[in-house]
């Protein structure tokens, strides 16, 4: 594996500026698909941050930690997107705002 | 072994009438009845092969072989948690009182529970399972989960069969319960840390902790918090504003299990815990308790005059008369304590037979305003004669049970404080008149024209038989208590000689 | 013999049991007949109970059971039999019987003719529990029982709610007196450790000298209990009220035996009153002010059962003057001869009110004589018995009581004047009444005279409001003997005639019409005197403000818990923290996303702030 030596900081820094880019999102958009789409964002980037921890250590704990959160990731669009099913059914839109029965 | 089968008949039980609704409507109620009555059955059958409660020895309060029974099984050894049960003279009265107006209370709600029927007879049920567990237990730990165990079946039968304004009525008879409870808990655990750090075991056995060692200040603290959770439960002024919500709100049998039975409890507790494991406190802080006692009598009676509600003014008939225990408990003397014990059988039955009556008015009359009755007595002459029974009963007509419990605890607290003694008496008089106003407003004065021709019917067989009961108990407790007196006298008598030991310098 | 005397209040116990439970079902003639003869067995139990105790004054007592035991308190349901025992069983079961037998008649009409000798008996029988008890606490039993008897039988027409009023009020304000008389009990057990009488006069005797403070402090609180069931001053007001019952239980209750119960009480107990001279002075002044007051009330009264009702609670004033002198014989005596002839004047004024389709004022009466031979003469020989006229029965007694409060030093000839003015009083009101009623011109028709039922009770009582004062009653041994001086002969010749100076004043004034008093009574004095004294001294009207308004008001403010302010205190400083802390809930996930960014930002820049070596 010659010539392809990424330093750590670059990587993280990838990681950083998806992490934020997801974060922005998920406190922008109303939208519930952007806000999924938003979180996957953020959780490739703690992924991204694991796998290049895990090769820069020589370990292999980041990879299994990635797998981990590959199902996580999976598991959290199965759970939202029923989510975003019962929204659209509920409230005709798909603006999450309009959920906001919560409000104290 | 006993205590457990009792416990555990009721608990199972309550999930065979819950299971026996499928079978038919009718069916739980049966159940349920069927349930009390082998319950019942059974404890005298075991009674039977013991000596004769009248030749107990007294029980020695810390020596748990005294006892008329006594079970102890681990629970979590870790703590010291075990499950410890035991019967002494007064528990096995309130034993016997909580199994009769059991049977009396499912009787009295025969007819008027139109929905659930099974989960309601099931909750009876698990409330009196839970409310044995409190007269027996004696490990602190089991003591409060039975707490626990009474009160919760408890709000489910005030919040889904009461009356009208039932969600409010059931919500605040939890929070008060359970915050008041909460402070036990509390007072437990830190009587438990306290005896751990005297001689370094764990233990919530009632016997271990009766002699702990503890700073005055520390016993004033902890005798607090048992001290209120029980009075919350008694109910005394100023903490019975719960009462009469609950009890005007809860279905007919709710009230007769509330006020014969869980307000006893309270009572219970006293005698039992909150004086003899900090016997020196309890005496420093006796005035004010009895000061306490003092203005519920009063206030109870001055209160229960103006209501209009039938089953609110029997509600603060029941401050006044729980105020007379509390004095009673406080005078500690034995006169006082057992004018208090008889109190809880009297108060129980004569109370519970007012609710049964106020039932048997909403269920025929759709209301329990008693600007609405009036002249009842022509048309229910039977209900009116047993009404006039039971009000002459509650305002202490000697000759009845309600009278000899008064009575005594008058005499014994004249001895501790005749002032006092002479404000508590003005309850005699108050007692009167909000009593006779009751029977003024519902069954006498001009018949209420909006009632004429409603064909209102009398009472029958079923009910008669359950207020016969009642009335024979009464007569009897007013013309022969002794049986009673003498199955509470050894166990009065060495909580006594116990605290006067503990008092001596 | 005598060991059945337990019989004699559980016979009409029983029978008062039976005709609860069978009320609904019992033909008429057998609920009478279980009425009547029940009472009349236990009158025949009694006179042979007493011809055996006469032939051997013994007094003895007898343990049915020991009611409670709790330490050194150890009350029996117990009897205790002597002579004044006797005179009580006596007159209750008597007089009883004779009301019962009239009652018969005069509630032949009524629905609830089981219900009414139910109570009529239980009353009976509470009544006899009373006078027999050989403890306090037994007679506090039968003293409550003769109470709630006689709220049941004044509320007895209950659909009126005037009557329920009455009641109630009856009730209540005897139960002001019982309680001080259930606090007597407690001072007298807790100081002398036992109620039973004779024992507790025995300790008291011991343990205390006379004049001293405990004894007088029990003696008044006993004596709260007595004027309150015998309605002496200040606890008089039920009496009239009461009279809202049926006519024969006021004759039987309010007039023959409840209300002497206090007298009872008092002379029971004289072992203890000999200890506390004040308390005698002092019953003696209340005896004195109410028999005053009463009869003043009674000679404006129109109502034919209030001028009744009045002058009870006057003749009880005369025994507790007697009782307050230390007259106790002269006491009981006038308490049985009183019972004779009242119990006779109230079922006379029944017969009327019965045939005279329930009217109660005497001025729309008149002229009756004729019409209503029996009931007229009834009147007359009642009404010369209670006016003291020399030969009756009334003379005897009441008689006795004033030479012998002439006799007490200092006081003495005070108290004997008060009580000539209330005879002279007394004879005006009663001959009033019968002038008003019987003579002059007839304002209505009665329906006929009574039927034998009726008349036959009369007539005997009218045999012993006459023969009465000959009697001699067996109490030499119960009570301390009395001094034998007797005063000077003019107080005795001045005694005699302040009754016929009454009569004669009142067939002047109310009869022949001599004696114009017109003038008197309408001037501007006359008229509010007379309005005074009519409304009884306006002791009601002071009560309604002092006491019952002010509890309406009271119980009515407090109605709604204002011990439940301090928890809904409680309960809105919650919903306010509540609802400041709800502000921050918005419901959009971008505002809770944003103030969780922020606020990691936030621990993460204190975190840096914190150098690492602190770590």
């Amino acid at each position: 594996m010659e010539g392809l030596n990424i330093p750590l900081n670059h990587i993280l820094l990838v990681s950083t500026l998806l992490f934020s880019i997801g974060m922005l999102g998920l406190m922008i958009r109303r939208n519930i698909i952007f806000i999924l789409m938003s979180l996957e964002v953020m959780l490739n980037a703690a992924a991204l941050a694991f796998v290049a921890a895990g090769a820069h250590w020589g370990q292999p704990d980041g990879q299994i930690i990635f797998m981990l959160i590959l199902t996580v990731a999976a598991a959290e669009v199965a759970v939202g997107l029923g989510l975003v099913l019962q929204v659209q059914r509920r409230f005709k839109t798909l603006d999450m705002d309009s959920a906001d029965r919560m409000r104290g | 072994m006993v205590m457990v089968n009792l416990i555990l008949i009721l608990l199972l039980g309550g999930v065979l009438a819950m299971l026996s609704e499928s079978v038919s409507e009718n069916m739980p109620r049966r159940v349920a009845l069927v349930v009390i009555l082998v319950d019942l059955a059974y404890l005298l059958s075991e009674l039977s092969g013991m000596p004769s409660l009248t030749q107990l020895q007294a029980p020695v309060p810390d020596d748990p072989s005294t006892w008329l029974m006594h079970f102890k099984a681990q629970w979590i050894p870790a703590f010291g948690i075990s499950i410890e049960l035991a019967l002494d003279g007064i528990s096995l009265l309130m034993v016997l009182l909580t199994l009769v107006l059991g049977a009396i209370a499912v009787s009295s709600s025969w007819t008027d529970i139109m929905v659930k029927q099974g989960f309601f007879e099931a909750n009876l049920l698990w409330t009196l399972a839970g409310v044995l567990g409190v007269f027996m237990a004696l490990d602190l730990f089991l003591f409060f989960l039975f707490w626990e165990v009474m009160l919760i079946p408890m709000y489910f039968m005030i919040a889904i069969w009461g009356h009208e304004n039932r969600g409010y009525a059931a919500m605040k008879f939890f929070i008060f319960t359970q915050a008041s409870g909460l402070l036990m808990l509390v007072a437990t655990l830190a009587l438990v840390t306290v005896n751990h750090s005297a001689t370094g075991e764990w233990s919530f056995s009632y016997f271990d902790l009766l002699n702990t060692a503890m700073t005055e200040q520390t016993a004033h603290w902890l005798m607090l918090g048992f001290f209120i959770a029980f009075v919350v439960k008694l109910p005394a002024f100023p903490f019975h504003t719960w009462l009469p919500d609950a009890h005007t709100q809860a279905p007919t049998a709710g009230s007769v299990i509330l006020a014969g039975i869980l307000l006893k409890t309270g009572a219970y507790g006293l005698i039992r815990f909150a004086v003899p494991l900090f016997p020196d406190a309890a005496m420093d802080f006796s005035f004010t308790a009895m000061a306490l006692g003092v203005a519920g009598v009063v206030y109870g009676a001055v209160l229960a005059f103006a209501q209009t509600d039938f089953k609110r003014l029997v509600a603060y008939s029941s401050v006044s008369h729980m105020g007379f225990v509390l004095l009673g408990v406080y005078a500690w003397n034995e006169l006082a304590l057992q004018g208090a014990v008889m109190q809880m059988v009297a108060h129980g039955f004569s109370t519970a037979a007012l609710f049964m009556i106020a039932g048997s008015l909403q269920e025929r009359l759709h209301t329990r305003d008693m600007r609405e009755m009036g002249g009842l007595w022509q048309q229910m002459p039977r209900m009116g004669a047993v009404a006039m029974f039971f009000v002459v009963a509650s305002l202490g007509l000697p000759g009845l049970g309600n009278f000899v419990a008064e009575f005594l605890v008058l005499l014994g607290l004249f001895q501790v404080n005749p002032w006092m003694t002479a404000v508590a008496a003005l309850g005699l008089i108050t007692g009167a008149i909000y009593s006779l106003i009751l029977m003024q407003r519902s069954f006498q004065g001009e018949p209420n024209p909006k009632l004429q021709g409603h064909g209102l019917v009398d009472f029958a067989g079923r009910e008669m038989l359950t207020m016969a009961v009642m009335m024979v108990a009464l007569i009897g407790l007013g013309l022969y208590p002794q049986p009673v007196l003498d199955m509470a006298q050894p166990v009065l008598q060495s909580l006594l000689d116990m605290t006067s030991v503990e008092m001596m310098p | 013999m005598v060991d059945m005397i337990w019989l004699v209040p559980l016979i009409p116990l029983l029978s008062s049991i039976l005709l609860m439970l069978g009320s609904a079902t019992l033909p008429r003639v057998l609920i009478g007949l279980l009425g009547v003869c029940s009472v009349g067995a236990a009158a025949v139990l009694t006179l042979l109970v007493g011809l055996e105790f006469l032939a051997n004054p013994q007094p003895f007592q007898l343990t049915l059971w020991t009611w409670m035991q709790v330490g050194d308190f150890s009350p029996g349901i117990a009897f205790y039999f002597d002579g004044l025992t006797l005179v009580m069983m006596s007159v209750i079961t008597g007089v009883g019987f004779l009301i019962h037998l009239f009652s018969t008649e005069f509630m032949e009409e009524d629905a609830s003719y089981a219900r009414y000798f139910a109570y009529l008996n239980m009353f009976v029988a509470a009544m006899l529990m009373l006078v027999m008890a050989e403890n306090l606490l037994l007679l506090y039993l039968g003293w409550e029982g003769v109470g709630v008897c006689s709220y049941l039988l004044v509320g007895f027409w209950y659909q009126n709610s005037a009557n329920g009023q009455a009641a109630r009020k009856a009730f209540v304000v005897t139960r002001i007196g019982d309680t001080a008389m259930a606090l007597g009990l407690l001072l007298l057990f807790t100081e002398l450790g036992t109620l039973d009488i004779q024992a507790m006069m025995g300790a008291a005797d011991q343990q205390w000298q006379v004049g001293d403070r405990l004894p007088l402090i029990a003696c008044l609180l006993l004596l709260g209990g007595a004027v309150g069931k015998s309605a002496q001053l200040p606890l008089h007001t039920w009496l009239p009220d009461a009279m809202a019952g049926p006519t024969p239980v006021s004759a039987l209750i309010h007039a023959a035996t409840m209300v002497t119960a206090g007298v009872y009480l008092i002379a029971r107990t004289n072992g203890l009153f000999l200890l506390a001279p004040t308390a005698m002075m002092i019953v003696a002044l209340v005896g004195l002010a109410t028999l005053l007051m009463a009869a003043f009330t009674a000679l404006m009264q129109s109502d034919i059962k209030r001028i009744l009702a009045y002058s009870t609670i006057s003749q009880i004033g005369y025994m507790f003057l007697a009782l307050g002198v230390g007259a106790w014989t002269a006491g009981i005596f006038h308490l049985m001869t009183h019972a004779f002839f009242k119990a006779l004047l109230f079922l006379g004024s029944g017969a009327i009110i019965h045939y005279l389709h329930h009217e109660h004022d005497i001025f729309k009466m008149g002229g009756l004589r004729s019409k209503m031979p029996v009931t007229f003469w009834s009147f007359m020989i009642g009404s010369a018995a209670l006016a003291a006229l020399p030969m009756t029965s009334g003379f005897f007694s009441k008689d006795q009581i004033l030479l012998q409060a002439y006799m007490l030093p200092e006081a003495g000839p005070w108290l004997w004047l008060g009580g000539l003015l209330g005879a002279l009083l007394t004879a005006i009101y009663s001959f009033r009444l019968v002038f008003v009623v019987f003579f002059g011109e007839a304002k209505t028709q009665p329906d006929g005279d009574t039927g034998w039922r009726m008349a036959l009770p009369l007539v005997l009582l009218c045999g012993l409001a006459m023969v009465g004062g000959y009697f001699i009653i067996p109490v030499a041994e119960v009570f301390p003997a009395a001094s034998t001086e007797h005063p000077a002969h003019w107080v005795e010749y001045v005694s005699i005639s302040v009754p016929l100076i009454g009569l004669l004043l009142s067939y002047l004034i109310f009869h022949s019409g001599q004696l114009n008093v017109d003038r008197l009574v309408n001037s501007s004095l006359g008229q509010s005197l007379r309005r005074f004294w009519f409304s009884g001294w306006g002791i009601d009207w002071l009560y309604d403000r002092v006491f019952v308004r002010p509890y309406y008001r009271l119980s009515g403010t407090m109605l709604n818990e204002p011990i439940d302010a301090i928890y809904g205190l409680i309960v809105a400083i919650n919903q306010t923290f509540n609802h400041w802390l709800a502000v921050s809930q918005t419901g959009r996930i971008r505002w809770y996303v944003a103030s969780m960014v922020f606020g990691l930002i936030l621990v993460l820049t204190l975190a840096l702030q914190i150098p690492a070596e602190a770590l």
